[in-house]
C-alpha cells in the first residue's frame, strides 16, 4: 500500500514534460534540423543536363528528414521510458567553457601561442593546480615544446601575433 | 612464400622497427590514460604522419591501435577504470582479482590473452582480407552503396547505446560530410558564405573535437573523483593451471573478436563484451565471474585485441572502417594517397603485407613492453588531470591547426568538442558520427552514380544480387537490437 502511495507521489512530483532533459535535448535537435532543412531549399538547383542522379539538395534533405523522424521516435519512447536525470554540471565545466571563449578571443586578437598558454594556465589553475612549477610547465614550457616540434617537424607556420612575430623576427 | 617474405620485411628495416617501437610505446601510454585511447591518439598523431612515407605512417597508426587496445587493460585492472572503452569488460574481473592481491597475475593473463588474440586476428587478416578484396572485384557503384548502407545500419547495434540514437548520430555524421562544395556539381551546401567551409569539414577537427576536447570537458566534471589504486609489485606469467583453465576461452574469444571486428562499424568494445559473456556461458565456474575470474579477463582481453586485425579486413579490402580507430587509419591511408580496395591488393602487395607484418610485430612488442614495463606504465595513471589535459589541449589545437593552417579548423574542433560532450551526456554514441563522416561521401557518391546508371529507377537496386543481400543484411542489422531488447524485456 505504501509503495503504491509512494509511486503516486513520485508521479505527481515528476517535472512537467517541457522541463525534462529529453524534451529539451530532442526539441533542440528538431529545431536545428528544421532550420537546416529550410536552408537546403536555398541551395542552387542544377539544370537537368548537368544534374547527375539527384539534385545536390536532395540527399541532405533526406538526411534531415530522417534525423527529425528518428528524434520524434526517441521522444515518444522517452515518454514511456524516461531518461535518467543528469546531475547539474559543476563549476569547473563552465569555467572550462568560458576559457574556450577566452582562447578564441586571444587567438583572434592577440596571439595564438599566448592563447594556448593562457588557456593551459587557467584550466590547470581552476582545476585545482597551485604549484607554481607545475603551472609554469603546463603554460609555458610545454606550449613552447609543442610549438617548436610542430614548427620544425611539420614545417608549420603559426598565425602572426604579438609573441609569434617576435619568434619569427 | 613470397607474401611471407613481404610480411617479414619490416623486421629488416631499421626505420620501420623504430616506427613500430615508438608506435607501440605511444599506444601503450595512450591506452593506459583513461579518456585517451587509440582513436584520439591516432587522430592527434595524424598530422605528424605527414612527414613519413605512407607505409611508415600506417605502421605507426596500426601499432598505436594494437598497443592502445591492450594498454586499456592496465588501468582497468589497477584502478577499475578502463583506459579504453574496449577494456570495460576487463574491469569486471580484473579489478576484483587485483584487490585480492593478484594484480600481477591479472595483468599477466591480460597480456598473454591480448597477444594471442592480436596474433590470431593478424592471421585472419592475412587470409580474409585478400578474399574479401577478390569479392569486391564484383562490386559496382550499387553494391558499394548497399555495402555502405549495411555498414551504417550496423551502427544501430554498436555498444550499449540506444540503437535509434546511434542512427541519429550516424545520420549527423553523414550530414557533416555534405558540408562544402557538392563533389558532382560544385554547388555550395551549408557553407553559410564562409569560404573555408567550401572544402568541407576536415576529419581531424571533428575527431579531435569529439574525442579529445569532449573528454576534456567530461574530465572537468569529474575533478572530485578519487581512484582507488591497487599496488602492483610485478607482472606474472600465468601458471600452467591458469593456461589449462583458459586456453579454450582465449581461442574462442580470439575467434569471436576477429569475427566481430570484421563486421563493418563494430569494434573492440562489442567484441570484448561478447567475448566476456561467452566465456561466462561456457565456464565451469560461472559464479566466479565478477569476483575475479581469470577466465573473465582472458575472454574480454583476447576478444578486444582480436578485433583489431578483424577490423582492418573491411578497412583495407573495401575501404569501410571496421571501428572508430580504423576510421582514423583509413583517413591516414587517404591522406597519403592510398585508396583501399581490391586494386591495392593487386598493385601494392608489399605495402599491404608490410602492414600485416607490422601488426604481428606490434602484438609481440606490446607483450614485451607490457610484461617488463607494466609497472612503469601503471605509474602514468598518477599524472594529474590538472596537468595532463591542458597539455593535450595544446597538442590538439596545434595538430588541428597544422593540417590546413587554418584557425577555422580550431574553432570547428572546439565546437565539436562541446557537441561531443553533450552527445555523450545524453546517451548518443560518438563512434557513429565518425563512421558516418567517413562513409558519407561514399554513400552519397555511389547512390548518385547508381541512379545515373539506373536512369533514376530506384527499384533497379533490387535487381543486383549482391546489393540485395546487403540490403537484407541491413534490415536484419536494424531489427536485431529491437529483437534483443524485446528478448531482454521478456526474460
Amino acid at each position: 500500500m505504501n509503495n503504491v502511495q509512494n509511486k503516486k507521489r513520485a508521479n505527481k512530483s515528476r517535472s512537467p514534460f517541457f522541463f525534462t532533459d529529453s524534451f529539451k535535448v530532442l526539441s533542440l535537435i528538431i529545431i536545428i534540423s528544421s532550420i537546416l532543412l529550410i536552408v537546403t531549399f536555398t541551395f542552387d538547383i542544377v539544370p537537368p543536363i548537368l544534374n547527375r542522379g539527384i539534385q545536390p539538395a536532395t540527399f541532405p534533405k533526406a538526411l534531415l528528414v530522417l534525423i527529425i523522424c528518428l528524434t520524434l521516435v526517441v521522444y515518444i519512447l522517452s515518454i514511456k521510458f524516461p531518461w535518467k536525470k543528469e546531475k547539474k554540471l559543476p563549476k569547473p565545466f563552465y569555467i572550462t567553457l568560458y576559457n574556450f571563449i577566452l582562447f578564441i578571443i586571444i587567438a583572434k586578437t592577440l596571439d595564438f601561442f599566448l592563447a594556448i598558454s593562457v588557456l593551459s594556465f587557467l584550466i590547470s589553475y581552476f582545476w585545482g593546480e597551485r604549484r607554481i612549477k607545475a603551472l609554469l610547465l603546463v603554460s609555458i614550457l610545454f606550449p613552447i615544446i609543442v610549438f617548436v616540434v610542430f614548427e620544425t617537424i611539420l614545417g608549420l607556420r603559426f598565425p602572426p601575433g604579438i609573441i609569434t612575430n617576435i619568434y619569427y623576427k | 612464400m613470397e607474401n611471407l617474405y613481404l610480411m617479414m620485411a619490416p623486421l629488416f628495416s631499421t626505420k620501420l622497427l623504430l616506427v613500430l617501437f615508438f608506435g607501440t610505446l605511444f599506444g601503450l601510454i595512450l591506452g593506459v590514460l583513461p579518456g585517451l585511447g587509440p582513436t584520439t591518439g591516432g587522430a592527434l598523431i595524424l598530422p605528424f604522419t605527414m612527414t613519413l612515407d605512407p607505409l611508415s605512417a600506417i605502421v605507426l597508426l596500426t601499432s598505436i591501435y594494437c598497443a592502445g587496445t591492450y594498454g586499456g587493460a592496465i588501468t582497468a585492472i589497477l584502478i577499475n577504470t578502463p583506459g579504453t572503452p574496449a577494456a570495460a569488460a576487463t574491469c569486471l574481473d580484473g579489478y576484483p582479482l587485483a584487490q585480492k592481491g593478484e594484480a600481477g597475475r591479472a595483468l599477466g593473463m591480460a597480456t598473454v590473452s591480448s597477444t594471442i588474440g592480436g596474433v590470431f586476428s593478424v592471421v585472419v587478416l592475412v587470409f580474409f582480407a585478400p578474399l574479401l578484396a577478390q569479392l569486391a572485384y564484383e562490386f559496382g557503384q550499387p553494391e558499394y552503396f548497399a555495402l555502405a548502407i549495411f555498414g551504417l545500419t550496423m551502427l544501430a547495434s554498436i555498444g550499449d547505446g540506444n540503437p535509434i540514437k546511434n542512427l541519429i548520430a550516424g545520420a549527423f555524421g553523414i550530414l557533416i560530410s555534405t558540408i562544402g562544395k557538392d563533389f558532382m556539381t560544385s554547388i555550395d551546401r551549408f557553407t553559410f558564405g564562409i569560404n573555408e567551409l567550401s572544402e568541407g569539414i576536415g576529419f581531424i577537427p571533428v575527431v579531435v573535437g569529439l574525442f579529445a576536447i569532449s573528454e576534456m570537458l567530461t574530465q572537468s566534471t569529474l575533478l572530485d573523483q578519487v581512484f582507488k589504486r591497487v599496488a602492483l609489485k610485478a607482472i606474472k606469467l600465468p601458471s600452467i593451471d591458469d593456461y589449462k583453465k583458459t586456453w579454450k576461452t582465449i581461442l574462442r574469444s580470439s575467434g569471436i573478436g576477429s569475427f566481430i571486428g570484421v563486421l563493418p562499424a563494430e569494434g573492440g568494445t562489442v567484441a570484448s563484451l561478447i567475448g566476456y559473456a561467452e566465456a561466462k556461458r561456457w565456464s565451469k565456474k560461472p559464479e566466479e565471474f565478477g569476483k575475479g575470474s581469470i577466465e573473465g579477463i582472458a575472454g574480454a582481453e583476447a576478444a578486444n585485441n582480436a578485433a583489431t586485425g578483424g577490423a582492418m579486413v573491411p578497412t583495407l579490402a573495401l575501404g569501410i572502417p571496421g571501428s572508430a580507430t580504423t576510421a582514423v587509419i583509413l583517413t591516414g591511408l587517404i591522406i597519403h594517397g592510398v585508396r583501399p580496395g581490391p586494386d591495392l591488393f593487386r598493385e601494392q602487395p608489399e605495402f599491404l603485407y608490410g602492414i600485416f607484418g607490422s601488426m604481428l610485430i606490434a602484438n609481440i612488442m606490446f607483450f614485451v613492453f607490457g610484461f617488463f614495463g607494466a609497472k612503469i606504465f601503471a605509474r602514468i595513471t598518477l599524472v594529474s588531470n590538472k596537468l595532463l589535459w591542458p597539455m593535450i589541449f595544446a597538442v590538439s589545437v596545434c595538430g588541428t591547426y597544422s593540417l590546413n593552417q587554418s584557425l577555422i579548423d580550431v574553432w570547428i574542433m572546439l565546437l565539436f568538442g562541446i557537441i561531443g560532450f553533450f552527445m555523450r551526456r545524453y546517451g548518443f554514441s560518438l563512434v557513429p558520427v565518425i563512421i558516418g563522416l567517413i562513409l558519407g561521401e561514399l554513400v552519397e557518391g555511389t547512390l548518385r552514380q547508381s541512379l545515373v546508371i539506373f536512369e533514376g529507377n530506384w527499384l533497379m537496386f533490387l535487381t543486383r544480387p549482391i546489393a540485395l543481400t546487403f540490403f537484407i543484411l541491413s534490415l536484419i542489422a536494424l531489427a536485431f537490437p529491437l529483437l534483443k531488447r524485446k528478448k531482454i524485456k521478456n526474460d
